[in-house]
């Protein structure tokens, strides 16, 4: 089943001179982990926000599972898919259970129901329920709130999760434990991951297939072993030998 | 000195009891008006710099004139009594509250705004859900100082015969009495700080979250 499908999808705001995504066509089945990859200002954010109507195309469309989504409510469509943010964005005002439990008490679950989830989410993503859920989220360490993040974006059991740097403000060792944890958790199940990093490592590692985005066009969109075997173009193979050249720094340490 | 103090409290208490609802009163009503003016205006300047600045002005001009002319000045218009005077505290409470109202918009982050979208929330469920949670912190502070300042120009009421304990300063003032002022002046601080408590108490209470730390 195929689950998105870019068309000729473009935007071009005013006043800038080059479109900060520029005719990007894709697709994507249901169940693929995909990464996209790009520096600051490539077009990786603003094709993941146009994926749940956070930006509007200047043109083209996307497909969501057959459908156009510039034909259905943007609520609608937004609260189809799970959406987690590098600030991850948790409401320092609610307690961590009223944060997951945001959009299952606008949609009027009942409380059992609330409860239950809640507390099946704080387990899958590693925190005790009962040590958690009264917390707030400045009492959690940087590490913890992303879990609650993954957690709240998990909560309505979506098809698609839209994942924008979640790990970008997160220090190494932790960010090295929530990707594995990300990983298992997506082969468990048969979502669709759409994961933005500018970090190749953590693309090439979490990623089935890889989106290399520059200056608003998709470069290469493959395998990361495909990508590394046959580079599309000039800025793919300069990332790729960026890291292994990386590599060649650790390595010279070693000896 | 201590026994006109003692004699003048126990001799008036009942009257200085009514002053003190009066003040009270009178103080409320200008404050809760203030704030339904200031929060809603506030909010909506909030959303761009033009209709910030559209509104701030005016308000911040009427605060340079002082309470007490703003007061006389409204005797030809309103005459005397409680409502010119509720009206003049009014206009005195507004821009503390209008000015943090448009802080405590402006600076909740917009990644919170939009996440509050990209998680499916309606614009109106982002309002209430997110942007007056966490502008509600900066407008408790701009309802705090405006009671203070009501409160203490409440004073003033007892001048166009709104009542009040202004009226022991000005029966004091006008007799040359030292023990009036003390009593009149001692009973609006007091006031003034006990209400301030209670205004913290009950900030305090709704925003809780904020003193949860690891």
């Amino acid at each position: 089943m195929r689950a998105i499908e870019y068309r000729s999808l473009t935007k071009h705001y005013k006043g800038s001179t080059l479109p900060s995504v520029d005719h990007v066509s894709a697709t994507v089945d249901e169940g693929e982990f995909i990464t996209i990859l790009g520096s600051s200002g490539c077009g990786k954010t603003t094709l993941l926000k146009m994926t749940n109507r956070l930006i509007e195309p200047t043109e083209g469309q996307v497909v969501l599972f057959g459908e156009d989504i510039s034909t259905v409510d943007e609520v609608v469509v937004r609260r189809r898919m799970g959406y987690v943010i590098q600030q991850v964005g948790l409401f320092p005002h609610m307690t961590i259970e009223d944060n997951i439990a945001v959009i299952p008490k606008v949609l009027k679950w009942d409380k059992e129901r609330i409860d239950a989830r809640v507390d099946e989410l704080l387990e899958m993503v590693g925190l005790e329920p009962k040590e958690f859920r009264d917390r707030y989220p400045a009492q959690l360490s940087g590490g913890q709130q992303q879990r609650i993040g993954l957690a709240r974006a998990l909560v309505t059991d979506p098809k698609i999760m839209l994942l924008d740097e979640p790990f970008g403000a997160i220090d190494a060792i932790t960010r090295l434990n929530l990707q594995n944890e990300l990983k298992r958790l997506h082969d468990g199940t048969k979502k669709t991951f759409l994961f933005v990093t500018h970090d190749i490592n953590e693309a090439f590692k979490l990623g089935n297939r890889v989106m290399i985005m520059n200056e608003g066009k998709l470069l290469q969109f493959d395998a990361p072993a495909e990508i590394v075997r046959n580079p599309a173009d000039d800025f793919v193979n300069t990332l790729i030998s960026s890291a292994r050249e990386q590599e060649q720094f650790w390595k010279a340490l070693e000896l | 000195m201590w026994n006109d103090l003692a004699g003048y409290l126990q001799d008036n208490w009942q009257d200085i009891l009514v002053q003190l609802q009066d003040h009270l009163l009178i103080s409320l009503c200008a404050l809760v008006v203030a704030c339904l003016i200031g929060i809603p205006l506030g909010y909506f300047a909030s959303k761009s710099d033009k209709s910030e600045r559209l509104l701030t002005v005016p308000f911040q001009m009427l605060r340079v004139v002082p309470s007490l002319a703003i007061l006389v000045l409204l005797i030809p218009i309103m005459g005397t009594g409680v409502l010119p005077a509720v009206v003049a505290l009014t206009i005195l409470a507004v821009p503390p509250v209008l000015l943090n109202t448009i802080a405590g918009f402006r600076q909740v982050p917009d990644f919170m705004t939009e996440c509050g979208r990209g998680i499916g929330l309606t614009e109106r469920q982002v309002l209430w859900k997110v942007r007056v949670p966490l502008a509600l912190p900066l407008i408790f502070a701009g309802v705090r100082t405006a009671l203070v300042e009501v409160i203490a120009s409440a004073t003033l009421a007892a001048k166009i015969g709104a009542g009040g304990l202004g009226e022991i300063v000005f029966t004091g003032l006008g007799l040359n009495r030292a023990d009036l002022l003390v009593i009149g002046g001692v009973l609006i601080a007091l006031l003034s700080l006990g209400c301030g408590f209670l205004f913290d108490l009950m900030t305090g209470y709704v925003l809780r979250y904020k003193k949860a730390v690891a």
